[in-house]
């Protein structure tokens, strides 16, 4: 599996809207985190909601993210965190 | 939906009913044992815990547990971090370790709110976490499915496996509880 990122390197989600099954949460979109894992190759579900085969293997990524980022209005601490899979062609260095 | 799909697959010979009434009787008696002596194996064995922070999926199949497809990610409460489980997208759940999820785990509710205010929603299970501990919601979005390995309670030093098992519940493997201290009432 040729991972274009590396653990602890630092990604935004791509802030795109395209039609069909996505896996990427909307109020991700458009957001940098921190790649905290490599988890493995696995069939695009973009392409398994179309009855296509999802080859090839696309890898997947643990991203996390700072809650303070994420959320304008989090009520939380500095530190808090949400850590979401996200697929590899959703990604670009930040 | 689903009744459609499942009267076509019986007339067309594919399933029959008993096939399915049994299989919904196998994911039904599914309980959140599993889970359980994995955590309890985990607390005696420093090791088995490295490797299930490291490898969820191959740890539990080294422990003799048969868990095809799941793809297990291990996450481990300390003094300093809690982590709780929430499926935006749908009601992932690792049900081959912990039965069929809650229905309050499905609710929308739940999924839209433990995202954005964890720490709101946590208090509404009863679970209070102080300023300095760090709260992490893990979203499981993709393929990976979630197991939250709650911190060993206090004065259970030298309890058997089974014993420890006793006090790990399903919400303390989602995350939106402790594990039970010794004491209090089963």
């Amino acid at each position: 599996m040729d991972a274009r990122f590396k653990v602890g390197e630092k990604v935004r989600v791509i802030k795109a809207y395209p039609p069909g099954h996505l896996r990427t949460p909307f109020y991700i979109r458009g957001h940098t985190g921190t790649v905290e894992r490599i988890c493995g190759a696995f069939p695009n579900p973009e392409e398994l909601a179309q009855m296509r085969d999802g080859l090839p293997a696309q890898p997947l990524y643990r991203v996390r993210f700072r809650q303070k980022d994420v959320w304008p209005d989090y009520q939380g601490t500095e530190n808090d965190a949400v850590e979401i899979e996200i697929y590899q062609h959703w990604l670009e260095p930040a | 939906m689903e009744v459609s799909l499942r009267e076509l697959l019986v007339e067309k010979g594919l399933l029959t009913e008993a096939q399915i009434r049994a299989e919904v009787e196998n994911m039904r008696g599914r309980t959140p044992e599993r889970g359980a002596r994995v955590v309890a194996r985990a607390w005696l064995d420093a090791e088995l815990r490295k490797r299930l922070l490291e490898n969820g999926t191959k740890a539990c199949e080294e422990l003799g547990l048969d868990v095809p497809a799941l793809k297990l990610v291990v996450v481990e409460n300390t003094p300093q971090v809690h982590n709780v489980i929430v499926c935006t997208l749908c009601s992932c759940y690792p049900r081959m370790l912990l039965g069929i999820p809650p229905d309050w785990y499905k609710s929308r509710a739940y999924r839209s709110r433990m995202v954005r205010a964890p720490r709101e929603v946590l208090l509404e299970f009863g679970l209070q976490l102080k300023e300095d501990v760090q709260v992490r919601v893990h979203d499981s979005t993709a393929d990976m499915r979630y197991l939250v390995l709650p911190m060993r309670p206090a004065g259970t030093e030298g309890w058997s496996e089974e014993r420890l098992a006793a006090l790990v519940t399903r919400d303390s493997m989602i995350g939106v509880s402790l594990a039970k201290s010794p004491g209090k009432s089963a």
